[in-house]
């Protein structure tokens, strides 16, 4: 359940509801082609080009581009944690 | 790196821990995640360890952990028609004392499996005339995104978002298996996202306190072998020291914002573990300011006792007392397809690892 995989910052989304904005602000991250939106709240400092660190719709780190890519690599070798559908069931509001 | 370089880079490390552990003493190194339960079968790292060295699970797997009496609290939520249950997929299949999420929802039920706290607030949205119960259950990685989705109702104002408080702390049950007469527990393989939220400083305290090495590691087998080496020399050598295996993520002082979300709406609060029983501050309960998120205050609803099927020894395997293999029900009564405890349940359960990768060794 602590899996976490990472992903690029590729747009800021603005605006939001009240209670987003109380909690920070919020991305759209790329999974190698699934985009997902993604709280920026425990990573405020990211910023678009960088490559965070997801878990459950949240940013938990800011990684190094090349750590990431190697990450991805594996996990998407492996198939740890079933990602894909998680990824597809956070891009479709959760069903 | 090829796969050959990496295959090479791999036996290395093998034969590095292989190295470490010549003429050391006969030790127990416990992981305490479930992925990394589930990465060292399915990467084969747990075959590869030298005799002396046995790798055990201990209580990792968030599933794993939560008491049957929450999960009853949960059927008897997820049997209220103006409750809709929000919860992560491992869930909905483990067996509560008479009821599972799963069998509810075929009644009817409305229990939605979400992959972010941050759904469970949008199902909250949209479904203004019901109630949403988010299940609260995981430890660090997964707390500070349930504080997250409160702050967010919180500020919207939000009247039909409620949690079920299920969330677990690490450190108090390490010290609790550490504090057992019998502890066989020889060093840490720490859980790496757990790590990303608490820092490798946080396990300064295990080391120093109980002279138990602890190491940081991630999720790939080079990187789980590099720890294991590391652990092994510590072991070998006497050593209790905190090393960090997995720097890529994990920083000395962790993620103090995600700290500070989980401190503003949570403050630590005995709570029960499966078969392990109460351990205080092990778990969060909702500060006052945000009491009225609790499903149990709202629906009037309290946690049962804790309760384990006859013959079901998950208590013992999560924590590493018992290989699975030593269970009467294992492969026997109790498998992938009927599973009895939440051991095999959870796809990161040690026994589900074990029945899908390491049958043989029965």
């Amino acid at each position: 359940m602590c899996l976490a995989v990472p992903g690029r910052i590729i747009e800021m989304l603005g605006g939001g509801s009240d209670g987003e904005a109380a909690v920070g602000p919020v991305a759209t991250v790329d999974f190698q082609g699934s985009r997902v939106e993604v709280s920026l709240a425990m990573s405020p400092e990211a910023s678009v080009g960088q490559w965070v660190l997801v878990h459950a719709g949240f940013a938990i780190a800011v990684l190094d581009e090349d750590e990431a890519r190697q990450t991805w690599e594996y996990l998407q070798a492996s198939g740890i944690g079933e990602m894909p559908e998680q990824l597809k069931a956070g891009s479709d509001g959760g069903k | 790196m090829s796969v050959a370089a990496s295959n090479e880079n791999l036996r290395q490390l093998v034969s590095a821990v292989a190295d470490a552990a010549a003429g050391a003493r006969d030790m127990a190194l416990m992981e305490i995640c479930g992925t990394h339960t589930v990465c060292l079968f399915r990467s084969g790292v747990k075959s590869l360890m030298p005799t002396n060295v046995r790798l055990i699970s201990g209580p990792g797997c968030p599933v794993c952990v939560t008491s049957c009496g929450y999960l009853d609290a949960a059927c008897e939520l997820a049997a209220r028609k103006d409750v809709i249950i929000a919860t992560y997929g491992d869930m909905v299949r483990v067996p509560g004392r008479t009821d599972s999420l799963e069998a509810a929802r075929g009644r009817g039920a409305a229990v939605e499996v979400v992959y972010s706290a941050r759904d469970a607030v949008k199902l909250a949205r949209g479904n203004p005339g019901r109630n949403v119960v988010f299940l609260a259950v995981g430890f660090e990685t997964t707390t500070p995104a349930t504080a997250a989705a409160v702050i967010e109702a919180e500020a919207a104002g939000l009247k039909n978002l409620f949690i079920l408080p299920g969330h677990k702390v690490l450190m108090p049950a390490l010290e609790a298996l550490l504090s057992a007469d019998d502890s066989a527990i020889d060093g840490f393989l720490c859980p790496g996202h757990v790590s990303v939220i608490l820092g490798a400083a946080a396990y300064r305290p295990i080391a120093q306190k109980y002279r138990k090495p602890c190491v940081v590691v991630g999720f790939e087998p080079a990187n789980m072998l590099e720890g294991i080496g590391r652990l092994v020399r510590q072991v070998a050598a006497s050593q209790a020291k905190v090393e960090n295996a997995y720097g890529v993520a994990v920083t000395e002082g962790g993620n103090a914002q995600a700290r500070a979300m989980i401190e503003r709406v949570f403050e630590p609060a005995a709570t029960e573990w499966r078969a392990m029983g109460s351990i205080p501050a092990s778990g969060l309960a909702l500060r006052g300011c945000y009491a009225r998120f609790d499903a149990r205050a709202k629906f009037g609803i309290e946690f049962g006792p804790d309760y384990e099927p006859p013959g079901c020894r998950c208590g013992e395997v999560i924590q590493g007392r018992i290989e699975p293999t030593a269970c009467g029900l294992f492969g026997v009564k109790c498998s992938p397809t009927t599973p009895v405890g939440p051991c095999m349940v959870s796809s990161e359960g040690t026994c589900a690892a074990w029945y899908k990768y390491n049958r043989r060794s029965r």
